[in-house]
């Protein structure tokens, strides 16, 4: 990615020469303390945008459990449930079986590709806005906010000796952490239980030991990650910061410096000199808003860095900056580096959507999204599953006739008791037998299979060699569901000598 | 932190002053949470001498807290199981074997079951899918020495076959028409060219109507005088498909000489009778349940 270079080298402090140190300056410390980051309070558009992201997506984690979807009798009521100890998962109308795990597959490859195709458009919005750790600390700053007040309250507060003051606003900032990642952790469980059962269960003790494991483990985790770690996990645990600049280029939109107009940045009295005029200076007056606000603890001003989770709050608080000093806004903006480079040079910026890279992630996002759709359409409610046996492949009987065995699955996904029609076709079958079940009059059999259930029946076909034309001959076994007309066939061989 | 600080004049990052062939290493150190963590898992493993088994002691070793090891965890998980399946065995033991095989749910479970005792106790002669092997019965076709009804194949699997320790065993002895001198050596030729008649194999005629004589004589007491075999006295039908030891001439030449005789051990009482009776139902739907 190319990237302006912002920084010039300062003339007043030279860098200093490896001989010129005395042996003892040398030592360094191998690790680094943390930096705390005090983010200030902003108010603007994107900070708006940020609240509304993290209403809805918030709003959604604690809502969707609570959703009704009627099934009938033999399957939950809730919209969605992974239900592990049954092995279905229910997604409003559609369910899973343990088999068609691929949905979900497909859903996590789905998720990436839109993530490559936000990201080539629009930076790092993901991170900025949807990425749970960022919805989780903003939830939490802004309750530590309101309980010890902003920047210079928190730093002042953080200073000062342990007084009762101290220790009330401190303990009571993480009393309610704790509160709100109990609810986190307690709102995970649901998605796997029934939710007001569960939660029931959980208040009188009655809840299974995995669900009050998942939610200490939950809770804690939430509490050190949001309350604690914060932009530690965007620097140093989270592997996307690392390889998302591969999905940006020059035209992906980003949070820009403009360097070009900013700089060299000073004071504002400088400034007021050549106000109304054309600036012999930049109209950065370096007041560090743009820092301040950053829930990352970095200077956009040094360029797009991995650090930056792209929220675009600097730019609010640039602009509420520019606002007052009477420059125009958007020194720092939510534009592309090309864009930035062209308005340096007076020329007319543009906004290109359409490029290669989105053309491509566009392309593999519809496909892979067009397959599943497809596929969901698709899917049967009836699967026949056969194994042949293969130890012996086939048995020579006493009347010289040669029998298979199979072993048949049928796999009811309905929620209704069913009984399917079974015969063979495309075999001069001698015998047709199945194990435990009496032939219907015409020889064919009928399988009673439970509601959203497998249905497995061991299953015999004999046939006199002299009419079988190979050692393999293929033929199939037909399912019908004679009160919908659905028919599975699924095709096998019979094994013989020859 | 030093006040003076080197930095390297390219990146104008911090190097940690260590230099190597004129190549210096920057300063990027790790966040000191990190090594925290580091240290954290080393206190945490401490945990695990004292949970489980850990350091060998001059004459055993030390046990751990809470018996927390893979083994009684392998009783836990057994134990389990078997507590799981204790309602289904308590309905095998209640009800008859047909009972079984007609509910869905306890033949599937017998099924499953048996076919695991099968491959533990059964496999080694009879195969892993019951195909059989020479001188052991194929359990998965039609033809039935002792016959093949549920009842039979339980009773067979209870008693054993001259099995010398059960006095109830199936026991069936066949003549060494040959080693004991009971038949001349024409004759025998005779009658096995006879045997092979009854499947419409190529014979010899004459020697083959010269040893329906003799299989009225010698033979037909046990297998019948149309040789299908008599199945109270374990004597197998010489005119189907099925040979145990192989039907040509050379193999029914050595059986009618020398004899056969194969030895199945009995089950009752080393099984237990509800791991019995998923056994059989298993052996019986083998050979197709007749």
């Amino acid at each position: 990615m190319a990237m302006p270079h912002l920084q010039q080298p300062d003339p007043a402090h030279p860098v200093p020469q490896n001989d010129t140190l005395p042996e003892d300056d040398r030592d360094q410390p191998l690790y680094k303390t943390r930096d705390k980051v005090y983010p200030k309070r902003v108010s603007g558009y994107f900070r708006n945008l940020k609240w509304f992201a993290l209403i809805t997506l918030l709003a959604i984690y604690w809502i969707v459990p609570w959703l009704r979807w009627d099934r009938g009798a033999s399957a939950p009521d809730q919209a969605v449930l992974i239900d592990m100890d049954m092995g279905r998962a229910y997604f409003f109308f559609i369910e899973i079986w343990p088999q068609e795990v691929y949905y979900i597959t497909g859903l996590l490859i789905l998720a990436a590709i839109g993530l490559f195709l936000a990201t080539s458009l629009f930076g790092r919005i993901w991170c900025g806005y949807g990425c749970p750790q960022t919805v989780w600390t903003d939830l939490f700053m802004l309750v530590e906010r309101h309980i010890q007040g902003d920047r210079n309250a928190r730093m002042r507060l953080d200073k000062s000796p342990w007084t009762f003051e101290k220790i009330w606003k401190i303990g009571a900032t993480h009393l309610s952490w704790l509160v709100i990642a109990a609810a986190t952790g307690g709102a995970f469980v649901l998605y796997f239980n029934d939710a007001p059962t569960v939660m029931v269960d959980i208040f009188t003790g009655e809840a299974s030991l995995g669900v009050y494991v998942t939610i200490a483990f939950l809770t804690f985790s939430t509490y050190l990650l949001a309350g604690w770690a914060r932009e530690q996990v965007c620097t140093y645990m989270c592997p996307w910061p690392r390889f998302q600049s591969a999905m940006l280029d020059d035209e992906s939109m980003i949070v820009t410096y403009e360097g070009w107009r900013g700089e060299p940045r000073g004071p504002i009295k400088r400034k007021n000199l050549v106000r109304g005029e054309v600036p012999e200076v930049g109209h950065c007056v370096d007041c560090y808003a743009c820092f301040n606000v950053c829930p990352t603890g970095i200077d956009i001003r040094d360029g797009l860095q991995m650090e930056c989770i792209g929220c675009g709050l600097c730019i609010d608080a640039c602009n509420e900056m520019m606002d007052k000093v009477g420059f125009p806004r958007d020194l720092v903006r939510f534009d592309s580096v090309q864009n930035s480079q062209l308005r340096a040079h007076g020329k007319a910026t543009k906004i290109r959507i359409v490029r290669p890279r989105t053309i491509f992630y566009s392309v593999i996002l519809v496909l892979v999204a067009s397959v599943m759709a497809f596929g969901l359409l698709n899917r049967t409610t009836l699967e026949v599953n056969v194994l042949r046996d293969r130890n012996p492949i086939f048995v020579t009987l006493s009347d010289g006739d040669v029998r298979n065995g199979y072993t048949l699955k049928v796999l009811n996904k309905e929620q209704a008791e069913k009984t399917y029609i079974l015969q063979i076709e495309g075999l001069d079958a001698s015998d047709f037998q199945v194990i435990g079940l009496t032939p219907n009059q015409d020889g064919t059999f009928s399988l009673d299979v439970a509601p959203d259930r497998v249905g497995s029946f061991r299953v015999f076909v004999a046939a006199n060699p002299e009419t079988l034309s190979s050692e393999s001959t293929p033929f199939e076994f037909s399912v019908t569901d004679p009160e919908d007309n659905v028919r599975e066939t699924y095709d096998t061989v019979f094994a013989g000598p020859k | 932190m030093s006040t003076h600080v080197e930095k390297d004049q390219v990146s104008g990052h911090e190097t940690t002053g260590h230099e190597w062939d004129g190549i210096k290493e920057l300063n990027t150190p790790l966040p000191s949470w990190w090594v925290y963590v580091f240290w954290a898992t080393i206190i945490w493993s401490v945990g695990y001498w004292v949970v489980y088994p850990s350091w060998p002691t001059a004459t055993s070793y030390l046990t751990g807290m809470f018996e927390t090891t893979n083994r009684t965890q392998l009783h836990e998980t057994m134990a389990n199981v078997a507590a799981e399946r204790a309602p289904y065995m308590e309905r095998l033991a209640a009800l008859d074997l047909d009972e079984i095989v007609n509910d869905s749910e306890l033949l599937n479970f017998s099924m499953a079951g048996g076919k695991a005792v099968f491959a533990e106790n059964c496999a080694p002669c009879h195969g892993t899918g019951g195909s059989g092997n020479p001188g052991f019965p194929s359990l998965q076709d039609d033809d039935w020495l002792w016959g093949g009804t549920l009842e039979a194949v339980n009773e067979t699997v209870h008693v054993g076959v001259r099995w010398d320790a059960n006095e109830d065993t199936r026991f069936n002895d066949m003549p060494a028409f040959g080693r004991d001198e009971i038949l001349e050596r024409e004759d025998i030729n005779d009658v096995v060219q006879y045997v092979l008649a009854f499947t419409g194999r190529e014979t010899d005629k004459a020697a083959a109507n010269r040893g329906a004589e003799v299989f009225v004589d010698n033979c037909a007491s046990c297998h019948g005088e149309d040789a299908k075999g008599v199945q109270e006295l374990g004597a197998p039908n010489l005119t189907d498909a099925i040979w145990l030891y192989g039907g040509d001439a050379a193999n029914i030449t050595e059986t009618v000489n020398n004899s056969r005789g194969g030895v199945m051990p009995a089950w009752g009482g080393r099984l237990d009778e509800e791991t019995i009776k998923m056994l059989t139902v298993y052996v019986h739907s083998l050979g197709g349940g007749q």
